[in-house]
């Protein structure tokens, strides 16, 4: 009360100019105030780096030799790169386990999605409990199932003896060269089905239980009514789980790297672990800077690609 | 209440609920086995075959917190009997606490880490998201778009630059400088989801707002902030895991005063062996708040982890 009879008065005796800067600020003004911050941080952090890895990509900059002169080479780091046959090797470690992950997550996750969408008592509890692991930091997890991966003492491998009758000291799933590119997709799908699922189930919960209705008034069968109104109702939401999970799992790094550390060999070696010893162990900057831009430009492509195709589905 | 035609028969809901339920519990073994091995003793957790009932030791909570050595004959004298329980449970292993461990700093550096940047982005993503939603920013959608972008490159690519950049500062292994990367990196997120809760704020209560007088500041912190909470809390949350769960600049950018809980947890090994109860308890006091927090996130989870892309 006694605040706004002391403004009223202060603005009435106040010039009208000054008196609309108490009166507050222009829109366009306060839109400013509010977006510079983040944009300046963002510029800061995000896109100065990235305009600086462009230009040390063309360099044969090492930082562990600051007192080399750095040289411009031109494209030679990206030639160098792209006909280097390790890279390829690891670009096919990735798209292992990008596809497999992906196709056991789509399955396991729309499965799930689908038996919680009937509604059975207690349903959100139990899907509660199912996102657990998806929650919890990658780098802990990974490195608690080298444990769970351990020959004979490991739970894993107590489990998959005692159904198979095989002896648990027998095989190594981070240790053998043919089992650690699946113990990284086991532990992937375990970690990154509930995304999936989460996704999915809203996907089905979206579906208006009318079209239905109205199928089995036409005498739909169920796998018909599955087949026609389920499946393509859920296809936009299942596709942007896999946008999401494909961008994620290109830039794996944390829980692969302790789980498998990128071996046995370089079974299990994705470009993000690769890229990190080129950068921080052999230390070479203008290379890696190369290689860094290049994994950027194909993520980036490959996911413009993929939303085009994303919003046609949508548009149907 | 009637049964509509589309709803699921009695025998079909009870087997949907016990595959569900089968899942669940095959998919929560893993998490139950650690906090399990936590309060296993050395032995029993590397039993075969594998020990579901075993004697309760907390031998793993003691060693993750501090450091010991093998005591000599002299060493026991000098130190005279144990006083407390804990240094009772060293003894019995024939081992002395030489002093405490760093585990306590490292999740110490997690939680100011954690909150500064929670906090930090919280208040500037506010801030962008406001103004996105209700005023007319020139480049609007691609600013947004840029926002979003900034989250497809994998972390090591960046992080080559940022490592220059923060020695160049002298931010490197500094919490300053670990608070304004996940900063940054949780901004994109922040400033998408908050938009969204904010679009769902009818613009007729600012508007009201500011024909009583108000101005945009006033009718932004007392019509807005309050009505846009549970969505701001819930948001704050999802920056406060990421911070929390975060590795790959962890490890690069700290090794020491700042590093956090992640990239130290795998390190902690014991005398003689891996001591898999020590990593199992620190594994556990940092996961289960995570867990707590998800409970408390339920209703959000979705929108928080598609970017706001799905809404429920």
């Amino acid at each position: 009360m006694d605040e706004t009879s002391h403004l009223d008065r202060a603005a009435r005796a106040t010039p009208p100019r000054i008196a609309r800067r108490i009166q507050g600020l222009s829109d366009r003004t306060i839109a400013w105030i509010f977006v510079a911050p983040s944009i300046f941080l963002l510029l800061a952090v995000n896109i100065f780096p990235l305009i600086w890895t462009i230009r040390l990509s063309f360099t044969n900059y090492r930082v562990n030799r600051p007192n080399n002169a750095v040289e411009w080479v031109g494209l030679e780091n990206y030639q160098r790169i792209l006909s280097d046959e390790d890279v390829w090797q690891t670009m096919q470690a990735t798209a292992h386990f990008l596809i497999w992950t992906i196709v056991l997550q789509v399955l396991i996750g729309f499965a799930l999605a689908y038996l919680i969408n009937k509604k059975f008592k207690g349903n959100d509890l139990w899907t509660t409990i199912i996102v657990f692991p998806m929650m919890l930091s990658p780098a802990v997890v990974g490195n608690f199932w080298t444990f769970l991966y351990q020959p004979q003492i490991g739970l894993f491998n107590y489990v998959v003896a005692f159904f198979t009758g095989a002896d648990p000291a027998s095989f190594s799933m981070i240790g053998d060269v043919n089992l650690a590119p699946w113990a990284i997709v086991i532990a992937d799908t375990w970690m990154w089905t509930p995304f999936v699922m989460l996704i999915c189930l809203a996907g089905l919960r979206s579906i208006p239980e009318s079209i239905y209705e109205a199928a089995e008034c036409d005498r739909a069968s169920k796998w018909r009514q599955f087949w026609t109104i389920t499946v393509p109702m859920v296809l936009p939401f299942l596709m942007l789980a896999v946008l999401f999970r494909g961008i994620e799992n290109f830039k794996m790094f944390d829980m692969v790297v302790q789980l498998t550390g990128g071996g046995p060999g370089n079974t299990t070696t994705l470009t993000s672990i690769d890229l990190k010893r080129e950068a921080f162990e052999r230390w070479r900057t203008g290379y890696s800077s190369a290689y860094a831009v290049i994994l950027f430009v194909t993520v980036f492509g490959l996911a413009s690609i993929y939303v085009k195709a994303l919003n046609k589905v949508k548009e149907r | 209440m009637s049964l509509s035609v589309t709803d699921p028969n009695p025998r079909t809901k009870w087997i949907a609920g016990a595959l569900v339920i089968g899942y669940a519990i095959v998919t929560i073994m893993p998490l139950l086995w650690i906090i399990a091995t936590g309060f296993k003793s050395p032995a029993d957790s590397i039993a075969y075959p594998p020990k579901v009932v075993f004697e309760p030791s907390l031998e793993g909570y003691v060693n993750l917190f501090t450091e010991r050595t093998r005591a000599t004959e002299g060493m026991l004298e000098d130190a005279g009997p144990p006083t407390t329980w804990y240094e009772r449970i060293v003894r019995d292993q024939g081992m002395v606490i030489t002093g405490p461990s760093r585990y306590g700093e490292r999740f110490l550096n997690s939680v100011i880490i954690g909150f500064g940047s929670t906090a930090l982005c919280m208040l500037l993503g506010t801030m962008a998201a406001y103004a996105f939603s209700r005023f007319r920013v020139p480049l609007k959608d691609d600013l947004l778009f840029f926002i979003l972008s900034t989250r497809m490159m994998p972390p090591i690519a960046v992080a080559i630059p940022i490592f220059l950049m923060f020695r160049g500062l002298g931010l490197n292994d500094t919490h300053l400088g670990m608070i304004l990367l996940y900063t940054a990196v949780n901004l994109s997120l922040s400033v998408w989801l908050l938009k969204g809760f904010i679009d769902e704020i009818p613009v007729e209560y600012e508007e009201a707002a500011l024909i009583d007088g108000y101005t945009r500041f006033q009718a932004f912190y007392k019509v807005v902030l309050p009505q846009a909470a549970t969505g701001i809390a819930s948001t704050a949350i999802f920056c406060l895991i990421f911070a929390w769960n975060e590795y790959a600049f962890a490890v690069l950018l700290t090794s020491g005063t700042a590093q956090t809980a992640p990239p130290f947890i795998p390190t902690i090994i014991g005398v003689g062996g891996k001591d898999w109860p020590a990593v199992a308890a620190g594994a556990t006091i940092f996961l289960v708040p995570v867990m707590v927090f998800t409970i408390l996130l339920r209703k959000h989870l979705l929108r928080g982890i598609t970017f706001g892309a799905v809404r429920k």
